[in-house]
């Protein structure tokens, strides 16, 4: 018998995978991999987009069955056959996409789907006394009584985090927990996962982001197509060594960004105002500029007008006052399909909403604004499939896309693949002006870099590139000049070489670049 | 990392294979549940479903009242494919069949003076147009002011039939009838503004083969039915339809919209003008229907002040055999005639077994709800097996399905 937790829940001493296979048409998506996990221990597991590593997960969540290999509970042979089979063996999982009703409250969410301890009448207050010792134990700061609609992206992880415990996860797996987390939210997780660690819980984490897994994780699996490639120990180990084990081959960090001639303004926004989705003030007199052969960076906490600011451009977002010039012509107001003429690509934030049509195959997708030119359309209304898949195929080639092919529905491929799709089908229309919001988001290192030097590529051709993102490396490598944006408004416009992180840091918390100045 | 083994291949042959028996299934299914009712009335269950079978495809007539009842629900079938593919749920299919059919008779009574051929054509356009425009009334509400379009459709339906029950006893009533107090009707249009009846020449191997089965026909097979050439447009738009939807940047565009708004407008596609095209396309050829049966069947529009009366609930059940047809219009094809029989077939048991016609609503009603079920069960299998979210497609199905729908026949 296995000892039990500060939770009150049986401990999970040592998780095993032995010899796990899965496949889906077309695709070895994991391919006879040994994995294990052991009580106090966080187990980072590594692997470029489409490696497997979500799908191996789920198979011990129960989400998939594997079609070869055993699991292992405290050396008893288990059988997982749906998320409900893993949470009565004390496994927990946390998906990037939190799964929370936002109209009911923090405890009612965690009660949802648990049997009331009353029968047929509810125990919100039971729940609600034990939520807080919960938190308390593990710093996970939440209140029980408030709507989940009211938290902010890290709290309702908290919340998924929370729920987890509640029902007895003794082992954690957490599906790139950080994509979604700002540095400082970041942080916090890291205590809470180590408090945990501490109490005997077992976790698995997932990441693309190399320096978060020698932060955290005791040991390290790497895996690559489908195949685990080693497990080592993550002491001792680097950046540059893990990312050669992802990779297969060397990587590099860092880039060197050419002088490349500037053009003149290609966008402007003047003065611009606009509501957000819950029609309070969400861009507030915002005046900026991008050159051709310029990446300006936006940074800030994600929800300060960032999103706002690349749907008014975009024409996606009414403005309430200002006025937007695209290549000196006004496109205040201007719809979408205008705006796009105009020369403008958008790769969005949110992917999988607002990029790509999930039902649609991967050809199918990639021209989803294009399908109406040459050489995808003949006798004006007639698809010409076979130039579309053509195309595709050279997306696939130069983009290292990893699917079957062109016509399996866009839904099968891994995250990041995706995201190259999307790149790859933006970049084609050689735009003049590039809205780049988080690009790189869940996507491995390996596409990082391919994505990053698409980026300065598109810079020295000429385009004018607005970058949004919440990763400062990515920021600080890429961009001529930074633009930090804080409730709506720009708090500073800095160039970007030799930019000053602690200033940086002021602007994105709220003081102004004249009150930093001052400051220092 | 990519491989494709003949294991693969005959997985994929079974999935088919099995996507299809739930069908089966669950017609089955349902006629034994029906046939717990008909035993419960005293009658022979297995008795009851061969008068069903030969009412419905047993004699030469019988086939051919099979298909003239297709007819028109294949016409709504495949207008309810681009409005459902589109993300727009379209019940006003009745309404949409009315005003097709106030248009086409109208301009077929007006326009006299033209050879017939013209007039047909005119005709038909004047209902495809009618119905569109109809259709399109929901289309634009839900374009611009989110009105929903299921609430929609449904108050149009209402209001097409208190119009044509107006005009009918108006402007369109026949002249000669003026007066009297018979249901309401227009004048009888033209011999050359009418669909040809449909018939086709066997050649002796067959007819001679159809004979030994026992075939009484002569060999001009459904020279003496009802069935019309409505059949033959009827099949061709849902070749045109499927190219449409599948081969074409408009059909393209109005799937993207369906299955994903959001992507479609960051995409630059203009998602108004999409919802209001695919109620456009949908009402067009639910207008085609309406026309097609005052220019194929009945020669003159006439109201017993319902809807039913008209459409004999083509409008709704066209939805239906759209939804059994996997929302593909050629799919829609058999599912269409599938249907048409079950209610031709269920006349002939209600007249020759004397159950109540209640029982025989239900026991449609039952095969409705099983084959559809089953359908969402296949794709739920087929979800399953591919990943994780229901496609939109789904979806409609799944609030098609919960719609009230009005009595079936
Ligand atoms: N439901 C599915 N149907 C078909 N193929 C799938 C399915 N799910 C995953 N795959 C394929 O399996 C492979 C592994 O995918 P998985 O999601 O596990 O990758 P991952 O390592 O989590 O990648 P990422 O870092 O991008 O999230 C990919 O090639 C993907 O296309
Ligand atoms: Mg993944």
């Amino acid at each position: 018998m296995s000892a039990t937790l500060p939770t009150g829940h049986r401990r999970i001493d040592q998780l095993e995978m032995r010899g796990i296979v899965k496949r889906f048409p077309g695709v070895l998506a994991v391919d006879h991999v040994d994995f294990d996990v052991c009580s106090g221990e966080i187990h980072a597991l590594l692997g470029e987009n489409g490696a497997g590593k979500s799908t191996l997960m789920k198979m011990l969540y129960g989400l998939y069955q594997q079609d070869e290999g055993v699991v292992r509970l405290n050396n008893a042979e288990v059988r997982i056959r749906s998320p409900h089979d893993a949470i009565q063996n004390g496994v927990g999982m946390i998906h990037q996409h939190f799964m929370l009703v936002p109209s009911l409250t923090v405890a009612e969410n965690i009660a949802l789907g648990m049997k009331s301890s009353r029968g047929w009448r509810l125990d919100l207050d039971l729940v609600s006394k034990r939520i807080r010792e919960l938190s308390e134990r593990y710093n996970l700061k939440v209140e029980p009584d408030i709507p989940t609609w009211q938290l902010a992206v890290g709290e309702q992880q908290r919340v998924e985090i929370l729920r987890a415990l509640y029902r007895g996860a003794a082992l954690l797996i957490l599906d790139e927990p950080t994509a979604v987390l700002t540095p400082q939210e970041v942080d916090d997780l890291f205590v809470i996962l180590k408090k945990m660690t501490a109490d005997g819980h077992a976790l698995i984490f997932i990441s693309h982001k190399l320096h978060e897994v020698l932060a955290i994780s005791q040991r390290v699996t790497v895996l690559r197509d489908g195949r685990r490639v080693d497990t080592i120990p993550t002491e001792g180990a680097t950046r540059l060594k893990l990312a050669e084990m992802m990779v297969g081959r060397p990587v590099v960090l860092e880039y060197e960004r050419p002088e490349v001639t500037v053009y003149s303004d290609r966008l402007q926004v003047r003065n611009v105002s606009a509501l957000n989705d819950r029609g309070e003030v969400g861009l507030r007199e915002l005046s900026l500029s991008v050159a051709g052969g310029e990446i300006v960076g936006v940074a800030g906490v994600s929800g300060n007008g960032q999103h706002e600011m690349a749907q008014v451009i975009a024409g996606l977002r009414p403005l309430t006052g200002g006025k937007i010039e695209i290549n000196g012509q006004d496109v205040t107001g201007r719809s979408p399909s205008v705006v796009r003429k105009m020369g403008v690509a958008y790769i969005p934030e949110e992917r999988m909403i607002d990029g790509v049509v999930k039902d649609f195959t991967v050809a199918e997708n990639l021209v989803l604004h294009d399908h109406g030119r040459k050489p995808f359309v003949s006798q004006r209304i007639f698809m010409n499939f076979k130039a579309i898949r053509d195309a595709c195929q050279e997306a696939i080639r130069a983009y290292e896309i990893k699917t079957p092919g062109p016509d399996v529905p866009i839904k099968n491929l891994s995250g990041g693949n995706i995201q190259k799709l999307v790149l790859a089908r933006e970049l084609a229309r050689q735009p003049q002006l590039l809205i780049a919001a988080q690009p790189t988001r869940g996507v491995d290192i390996g596409a990082t870099e391919y994505i990053h030097r698409q980026l300065l590529k598109e810079r020295a051709r000429g385009t004018a590139i607005l970058l949004i993102s919440e990763d400062l490396d990515e920021i600080r490598a890429l961009s001529d000049r930074i633009v930090v944006m804080y409730e709506g408004q720009i708090m500073g416009i800095v160039p970007g070489k030799d930019v000053n992180i602690r200033q940086l840091g002021a602007m994105m918390a709220g003081t102004p670049l004249d009150k930093v100045a001052e400051m220092s | 990392m990519f491989f494709s083994s003949p294991n693969q291949t005959i997985r994929k042959a079974f999935n088919r294979i099995f996507d299809t028996t739930p069908l089966l299934i669950s017609l089955v299914a349902a006629l034994v549940v029906a046939s717990v009712l008909l035993i419960a009335m005293s009658t022979d269950p297995l008795q009851a479903y061969r008068s069903m079978l030969n009412g419905a495809v047993g004699t030469e007539n019988a086939f051919a009242e099979t298909l003239v009842k297709a007819i028109p629900i294949l016409f709504v079938a495949v207008g309810i494919c681009v409005a459902f593919r589109g993300g727009v749920i379209n019940i006003g299919g009745e309404g949409q069949m009315i005003a097709g059919a106030l248009a086409g008779v109208s301009v077929a009574l007006i326009a006299t003076s033209l050879p017939g051929p013209l007039i047909i054509l005119f005709s038909l356009t004047a209902g495809f147009v009618a119905g569109a425009l109809y259709a399109g009334i929901a289309g634009f509400l839900k374009a611009y002011f989110n009105v929903n379009e299921i609430l929609s459709t449904i108050m149009l339906n209402q209001i097409a039939v208190q119009s044509m029950n107006y005009l009918l006893n108006g402007v369109l009533l026949d002249p000669t009838e003026a007066g009297t107090n018979h249901i309401p009707k227009t004048a009888k249009i033209l011999a050359e503004a009418q669909l040809p009846r449909f018939s086709i020449t066997l050649p002796d191997a067959i007819y001679g083969a159809l004979q030994g089965l026992g075939f009484a026909g002569t060999p001009e097979l459904f020279a003496r039915t009802r069935l019309h050439y409505g059949m033959i447009i009827a099949i061709l738009l849902a070749v045109i339809i499927y190219m449409l939807l599948w081969r074409t940047t408009i059909g393209y565009r109005i799937r993207a919209v369906g299955e994903n708004e959001n992507a479609s407008r960051y995409a630059g596609i203009h998602v108004p003008r999409q919802i209001i095209l695919a109620m456009f396309i949908a009402g067009g050829c639910a207008g085609l229907a309406g026309v097609v049966q005052v220019l194929g069947l009945q020669y003159r529009l006439q109201t017993d002040g319902s809807a039913t009366g008209f459409t004999a609930n083509a409008g709704f059940n066209g939805i239906v055999a759209a939804l059994f047809g996997g929302l593909n219009p050629l799919g829609a094809i058999p599912a269409s005639a599938v249907f048409g029989g079950l209610l031709v077939g269920a006349q002939k048991m209600q007249r020759d077994m004397g159950v109540p016609a209640a029982l025989i609503t239900a026991v449609n009603g039952l095969i409705v709800i099983f084959t559809v079920s089953s359908q969402m069960f296949a794709r739920r299998r087929a979800r399953r097996r591919a990943a994780n979210e229901p496609p939109r497609s789904e979806r409609v199905l799944d609030a098609a399905v919960n719609t009230p729908m009005e009595q079936q026949t």
